[in-house]
């Protein structure tokens, strides 16, 4: 029978278009085109025992996808570089039953109400399609309640003097903060800042039948070992409890069959290699902002602004060194402390636009956080006799402390997803080549917002801070590669009112196809400076609950 | 007894690793942690079944739980490509080459140990670095997988006895015992 929905991708945009359509009583199938680690394979409806603390399985060995070898994309800078510069990794997201949703340290803040009409509050800035949103933030916010309450969100209404208004509390309350983050939070404090507890999807307390947290401190890049971390394991868990659903892992969606304006189904290729055709009544496509964008070109869309106005997050990165202290990172969620600052403007911050000769500009939110494991320390240690007395130092692990921002994109023509020319993936279809290169909007917001940080190591103590970023930049020398770090993608696949600019509806109804639904951060019009899951999320349950004709909140349909 | 290597090859890259980890009085080194072992185990991960690529969860047992670690997952079709291409090379086969040529990691520790020399072991300690620092590329990928033998978790087949992870004060995976909020707050 056919399903009366596919939903291409099991990330936290698949998967909670997933649950709200099946609470809404339809069936649906969803592909995914990597293994299922997530779920328990006997039982679908339990999580899987595959996470754990292993630094080679998760770092070394891309155990949450995609392999770079047999899914490599293109990257370069610009269109004067050639047809790419590198081949391999490039702003991997996982590929895996859960998607993003699985390595991510679970930091889910909302946009703030400006974020939706940033034209309108702030105006244009010369050689970027600076937009409006197409809906505002009182349209979202019963979805973003929803959505908090259904992967379970701590954190502490109230601590963010420039947060968005809220319906109501966070379903629990902040976790254990980190020594690291109380440091800085105070330094911080001291500076003129505004500190808080992050908001997290990692449970603090038990929740929704899973435990809290035991900050084993293998959080960002890891998939959860106790799933403690509830996005999108409590979307799929409960999706598949409603019996209304089928999970198809290492199922690989290589195109989108259409007969004039709507689709009748998709083409997939198996795990054997074998390629079918499944029917269905909607198509919603939830691969991300480069692999969304990369089927709907495979699909043969033709739109101006398809696979255009990619965004990442710029990230300003700016460390410290506190030689005396030991900061154990290695112990609690990541990241436990952010602040809101460089996304708020004052005086000193218009002024300092304006002397980079822009009207405006913004930075991020900014992480507090510290080092990492002992194989990435080793990897940036000396081999020989010094060797064994560095790591035990630890400097890298345990007496430096980072401020990272994510440092807002805007939306430029020329950065983009499209299909390289020439490479192939092992299933042979061609790859997304990424073209990106920041702007300078994004670097002097980074310069600007760099320097007050490195202030506040200063303040908490650090006999030495470096200022550097992602991409690396000329301007301080270090992280050269031109390849962003960042793993936030946003934008290739644009909502707006009209047609002629935007790929997608208010709703993410893809304008050309009727019967097509865009769920994930590709449909973003400006990238904000927050990190983009929750809005992804709340927008995904949001256009589930147009197409089901249901409010946030409505009962099961049982 | 290697599992992919030849003798001589593993007795050349045992004296490599212990260049690059060497051990002292109370330092345990390469020799210590088994990091030769460590190599020569994902040079041959498909000599087992399921191959050694990654080991299972959620715990390894060593705070609690379950030794899940010691039960490797398998390997679908399509990553069973993908670190037989890593491992082995795409050696001429279409399948492997959708991209072109991929050299393997065997072809690229066969040639560089032979690089260094069949008289490798016998050289003095300043005679095998000046070697090892002869060849860069080799180098950087034979200290990639050093760390990850020194510092990664045991079932891989180093860090042995975790004298790594012992030496620099880490716990290493402690699910699902995990650390009170106390000691993630308190200095």
């Amino acid at each position: 029978m056919s399903p009366e929905a596919i939903i291409i991708g099991s990330g936290p945009g698949g998967s909670t278009a997933a649950e709200v359509l099946t609470r809404a009583g339809w069936s649906v199938v969803i592909m995914e085109k990597g293994r299922n680690h997530l779920l328990d394979p006997d039982d679908l409806t339990r999580p899987a025992g595959d996470y754990s603390n292993d630094e080679i399985k998760f770092v070394s060995r891309y155990f949450l996808g995609p392999d770079p070898l047999v899914e490599p994309r293109a990257f370069r800078r610009s269109a004067d570089e050639g047809e790419h510069t590198h081949v391999g990794e490039v702003n991997s997201i996982p590929t895996t039953v859960g998607g993003g949703g699985t390595h991510a340290d679970g930091k889910v803040p909302r946009f703030r109400e400006e974020d939706f009409g940033l034209f309108s509050a702030y105006g244009p800035q010369e050689g970027a399609a600076v937009g409006d949103w197409p809906l505002d933030y009182d349209e979202l916010e019963p979805y973003y309640a929803e959505v908090e309450r259904a992967i379970g969100v701590s954190g502490r209404a109230g601590a963010n003097p420039f947060a968005a208004w809220r319906s109501g509390p966070y379903p629990m309350p902040p976790g254990a903060p980190m020594y690291g983050a109380v440091l800085s939070s105070a330094a911080a404090e001291k500076v003129g800042l505004h500190p808080y507890e992050a908001p997290t999807a990692a449970n603090s307390i038990a929740y929704d039948g899973r435990p809290a947290c035991n900050n084993c401190g293998f959080c960002a890049f890891f998939g959860c070992p106790i799933h403690a971390k509830g996005d999108p394991v409590a979307l799929l868990t409960k999706t598949m409890a409603t019996g209304r659903a089928e999970l198809m892992a290492e199922t690989y969606v290589s195109r989108i069959v259409t007969d004039g304006r709507r689709a009748t189904g998709v083409e997939f290729v198996d795990r054997n290699g074998d390629t079918h055709v499944r029917k269905a009544e909607l198509v919603v496509v939830a691969g991300g902002a480069i692999e969304t964008p990369r089927l709907l070109l495979l699909s043969g869309l033709d739109h101006p602004a398809l696979g255009k106005y990619l965004m990442v997050h710029f990230q300003t990165i700016v460390v410290g060194h506190f030689p005396t202290m030991r900061l154990h990172p290695q112990k609690g969620r990541s990241v436990t402390h952010v602040h809101d600052d460089a996304m708020v403007q004052d005086d000193r911050t218009r002024q300092a636009a304006v002397g980079a000769g822009l009207p405006w500009f913004r930075g991020g939110l900014v992480e507090h956080s510290g080092g990492g494991h002992p194989i990435m320390e080793a990897l940036h240690s000396p081999w020989g006799r010094e060797h064994a007395r560095v790591m035990r130092e630890a400097n890298l692990r345990e007496r430096m402390w980072a401020f990272i921002m994510q440092g807002e994109d805007l939306p430029y023509a020329t950065n983009t997803v499209d299909l390289s020319p020439s490479i192939r993936d092992a299933r042979g279809f061609p790859v997304a080549r990424v073209t990106y290169n920041p702007g300078h909007h994004e670097l002097a917001a980074s310069k600007y917002h760099g320097k007050i940080l490195q202030t506040v190591l200063e303040e908490m103590g650090a006999d030495w801070v470096i200022h550097t970023s992602s991409p690396g930049v000329s301007y301080h020398g270090l992280g050269t590669t031109p390849i962003p770090e960042s793993r936030h993608v946003m934008g290739t696949v644009r909502m707006g009112d009209n047609p002629e600019t935007s790929v997608v509806d208010r709703w993410g109804r893809v304008h050309a196809l009727d019967n097509v639904v865009v769920a994930d951060s590709s449909v973003f019009v400006t990238s904000s400076g927050y990190g983009p899951t929750l809005t992804l999320v709340a927008l995904a349950a949001r256009a589930a609950h147009h197409l089901a004709g249901t409010t946030p909140g409505t009962p099961s349909g049982d | 007894m290697p599992v992919w290597l030849s003798d001589q090859e593993y007795a050349t890259l045992r004296a490599a690793c212990a260049q690059m980890l060497p051990s002292g009085e109370g330092t345990p080194g390469a020799e210590e942690a088994g990091v030769a072992d460590y190599i020569d185990g994902f040079l041959g991960a498909f000599v087992f079944d399921p191959p050694r690529i990654w080991a299972g969860g959620p715990s390894s047992g060593r705070h609690g739980g379950v030794h899940g670690f010691a039960t490797f997952v398998p390997l679908p079709p399509l990553d069973e490509l993908a670190w037989r291409m890593r491992i082995e090379g795409s050696q001429g086969r279409p399948e492997r080459e959708f991209n072109g040529p991929v050299v393997g990691l065997q072809e690229r520790y066969r040639e560089g140990l032979a690089a260094l020399g069949s008289d490798f072991t016998e050289a003095d300690g300043h005679e095998q670095r000046r070697r090892l620092r002869d060849d860069e590329a080799f180098c950087e990928l034979l200290w990639g997988h050093c760390c990850e033998g020194m510092y990664g978790a045991p079932e891989y087949g180093g860090n042995r006895d975790t004298v790594g992870w012992e030496y620099i004060d880490f716990e290493g995976d402690v699910q699902p015992r995990g650390y009170t909020d106390a000691e993630v707050s308190q200095p």
